[in-house]
């Protein structure tokens, strides 16, 4: 498989790192070549987390060359434009949450929100498709990632990787109550989502 | 998947996707390393968080917490003193710290071997600075090999812990943020059972004592140590050529994560020049370097941060008369930041305007998104903290900061800790300042774990030389900032130590009784001399896991009660928790996303608007 990009980009405290994960380890149970890192720091304290998956041949770095990303994950809609911005390559896709986690900026009311138009446009501009995932419904909002991942799986976005993939790396991550309770949202996002 | 813990422990060969630094532990259990001791900081964290994932009484070797990485260093030397294979890792800047042991340990005949493990941060993702630690690995004459991968790094540990074995000498495995963090699938080797604990230290092994003369005599057989390092170095292949059909007789010598760089833009260029990688970046491999450049018209120096590599190189093609013509650094920009893909490619380009295919860049957004500065947690106690404060200050006091999760009060809206250097510095800054100054008053902030860590000799200077000043010591029972690493302050409470001390102003008061805390700091303000006031509140990031654990745990959450809500803003604009949201038109809400249901935000709110959610209308 020719090289392929995934840049996830959020707010600490998302769960952007079981959601790196559960790609990484997909697109490793679908037996291609795979290489990620997250930034760390002080993601935690409600700053910007970002995790980078290159998959297939040749890759080296972990690191994307800018707007160099196949696909973008957005967590949120502030970030999802960011990603797009940095990231996201001419015609790409841009998967996002329709969440909003205002910063600071935004609070103080020295910048003005972001809208989900924002980021569809921005996808616009680049010939990008863009995907926004609802997670109204949504009764533990820590498992927003799941219905992300649930879309991209949807989608096919990743070539060569599919559900049972996804599955199986699930498995690898989670046990007991919290593997069910996050591959019941996984599955219902993947069957139902928007 | 096991868990990383029974993972790292499997006597038997296995292929799993780990992280560099979880890549790094399993090293240390197939090495048989036997003391390990650490201070918390990015990017090594999760090598103790892969550590302590073993149960403690399976667990192969024995692992500390020091106090601050001098202490770890310390704590590592005595150990491999006793025959036992050790290990200190840390931060970059814990080198500043633990630097007046570290520089000694070339002298020392360390028979068990010692390896730290150190992270440099590129690009200042989570430090002070992106100080280059390879002027100092020079400086204290030391074996230096620098992985560019989690492979490489689970591979040069045990290169490194040969070395040090073999050498009875310290041996630094140099990692980088990205690849700390990197994941990727790794083939581990099996291990046979652990190596029993010695404690066989015997001063005939020495001298131990560097003093005079014999300081003298240790450094030439440190010298000598070095040299077989380099010969080491030579025979296990950890400098590599890679040679390329199409070099056009060019070439660039590079290590750790800037090689993958390299190769990534390699791949778009239209030739690929040779490059050499330096596994092991102090003490240089001359020979391969020297052959290296003699088969190349043209060679660049390719390295992040410092121009260590160009200027040895440079010197050694000089001495030897090469004719190979030697690029490195030419722009001040060179110095600064992470060499990533990016940057790399920008370099190669300049250099070489035939050789890289930039591709276009898609326009620029015709509107910015908006920055996401880091910031306190909701419910955060420090928040609490600094709304109180600064009621009690006046607008010309000086407020000085420290390191921790507590250094986010320089954001607005809060505004508070002007300067800040390093761990434990507050005090001592915080004294100066106070010198001649009768108007302004000077207020240091400190945390409990740098408390500990740094703190003590300044906080001791500013009681023995009478300064001054009054010291807000944030606890909040754990080393937040990091991760929750538990530090002395679960041993030795805090207040004991400050009344041991002799201070005579000690006030104290939860940050949550907003109205309390801006009393004591005026009160202590009003006091000649050191005053400490301790503003406690448990980490709430901490708190809010630990009760979401329990049986029976309900999420709650405040809400604004729209009746009561007379948009003074108090709440998203001065207290500025992130759980408050302004709407278009200047209404305010909640995120109940991220709201922990604290509490902490109703006390600020002039119209009692911020009520708990059941109880909104």
């Amino acid at each position: 498989m020719k090289p392929f990009n995934i840049y996830i980009i959020g707010v600490g405290g998302q769960g952007i790192g079981l959601l790196s994960q559960a790609l990484l380890r997909g697109i490793d149970h679908a037996g291609i070549n795979a290489i990620a890192v997250d930034t760390h720091g002080l993601a935690q304290r409600g700053g910007i987390v970002v995790s980078q998956i290159r998959c297939g041949d040749p890759v080296h770095s972990p690191l994307i060359l800018k707007n160099n990303a196949d696909l973008v994950l957005g967590m949120e809609i502030h970030e999802a434009l960011r990603g797009a911005s940095l990231a996201l390559k001419k015609g790409g896709a841009l998967v996002f949450l329709d969440v909003s986690w205002q910063p600071l900026p935004v609070r103080l009311g020295q910048s003005p929100e972001i809208t989900r138009e924002d980021v569809i446009r921005a996808c616009g501009a680049v010939r990008a498709i863009p995907i926004r995932v609802e997670t109204g419904t949504l009764s533990d909002t820590r498992m927003q990632n799941m219905a992300l991942l649930g879309a991209v799986s949807k989608h096919g976005l990743i070539p060569g990787v599919d559900k049972a993939h996804f599955d199986a790396a699930l498995e690898d991550l989670l046990s007991g109550d919290m593997l069910k309770k996050n591959r019941a949202v996984f599955d219902t996002w993947f069957e139902e989502g928007e | 998947m096991k868990k990383t813990g029974e993972l790292l422990m499997g006597k038997d060969p296995f292929e799993e996707i780990l992280m560099g630094n979880e890549a790094v532990v399993r090293a240390m259990i197939e090495t048989g390393t036997k003391v390990a001791a650490s201070y918390p900081g990015s990017p090594t964290p999760e090598m103790a968080a892969a550590i302590l994932s073993i149960p403690e009484d399976q667990r192969p070797f024995y692992f500390e917490f020091s106090v601050n990485e001098k202490t770890a260093t310390e704590v590592a030397f005595g150990a491999a003193l006793n025959g036992n294979l050790s290990c200190a890792f840390f931060k970059s800047v814990g080198l500043n710290v633990a630097l007046d042991s570290f520089v000694q340990l070339s002298l020392m005949n360390i028979t068990g071997g010692m390896v730290v493990v150190l992270g440099d941060d590129p690009g200042a993702n989570s430090s002070q600075n992106e100080q280059d630690n390879r002027n100092i690995y020079k400086m204290s004459r030391v074996a230096v090999l620098e992985p560019a991968s989690p492979k490489e790094a689970y591979e040069y540990y045990k290169h490194a812990a040969a070395l040090a074995v073999k050498e009875q000498t310290i041996v630094v495995l140099r990692l980088t943020t990205h690849v700390c963090h990197a994941r990727q699938k790794i083939r581990f080797s099996a291990y046979e059972n652990s190596v029993p604990a010695r404690t066989n230290f015997n001063q005939a092994n020495g001298p131990y004592i560097a003093l005079t003369a014999m300081a003298l005599d240790m450094k030439r057989k440190s010298v000598q140590k070095l040299k077989r390092a380099g010969q080491y170095i030579k025979q296990t292949g950890l400098n590599k050529e890679i040679t390329s059909k199409n070099s056009r007789k060019k070439g660039i010598i590079t290590s750790g994560l800037t090689f993958l760089s390299v190769l990534d833009v390699l791949e778009l260029s239209s030739y690929q020049p040779d490059i050499l990688k330096l596994g092991a970046v102090n003490p240089l491999e001359e020979n391969i370097i020297l052959s290296f450049l003699n088969s190349h018209e043209e060679v660049l120096i390719l390295e992040e941060l410092d121009d260590i590599l160009e200027l040895q190189i440079k010197a050694l093609a000089y001495d030897h008369g090469m004719k190979t013509k030697l690029k490195g650094k030419t722009e001040d920009e060179d110095f600064v930041g992470e060499y990533t893909p990016d940057k790399t490619m920008d370099k190669l380009a300049a250099l070489w305007p035939d050789m890289v295919t930039q591709y276009p860049l898609p326009p620029a957004l015709p509107f910015p998104v908006p920055q996401r500065p880091a910031q306190m947690c909701p419910g955060c106690g420090h928040r609490s903290a600094f709304f109180a404060i600064k009621k009690a200050l006046e607008k010309e006091d000086v407020t000085v900061a420290d390191i921790g999760c507590h250094t986010l009060g320089y954001m607005p809206p809060y505004e508070m800790g002007e300067i800040l250097l390093c761990m434990g510095a507050s005090t001592g800054m915080a004294s100066g300042l106070s010198l001649f100054n009768d108007k302004k008053r000077v207020v240091a902030f400190l945390g409990d774990s740098t408390f500990f860590h740094a703190g003590l000799p300044g906080l001791i200077n500013t009681i023995f030389n009478r300064h001054n000043i009054t010291l807000i010591l944030m606890e909040n029972g754990t080393t937040a900032m990091t991760g929750h690493q538990d530090h002395a302050g679960s041993v030795i409470p805090v207040e004991n130590l400050l009344k041991g001390l002799g201070i005579e102003s000690i006030l104290s008061c939860d940050t949550y009784n907003q109205s309390k805390l801006t009393e004591l700091v005026k009160t202590s303000l009003g006091i000649k001399g050191i005053s400490v006031v301790i503003a406690k509140h448990p980490c709430m990031l901490k708190f809010t896991r630990q009760k979401r654990k329990q049986p029976g745990f309900i999420r709650t959450h405040v809400d604004i009660d729209p009746q009561l809500c007379n948009q003074t803003h108090d709440c998203v604009e001065r207290f500025g928790c992130p759980t408050f949201i302004r709407k278009p038109g200047g209404s305010v809400s909640t995120h109940p996303d991220l709201c922990i249901g604290d509490g902490s935000c109703r006390q600020t709110c002039p119209e009692k608007a911020v009520v708990f959610g059941k109880e909104a209308k």
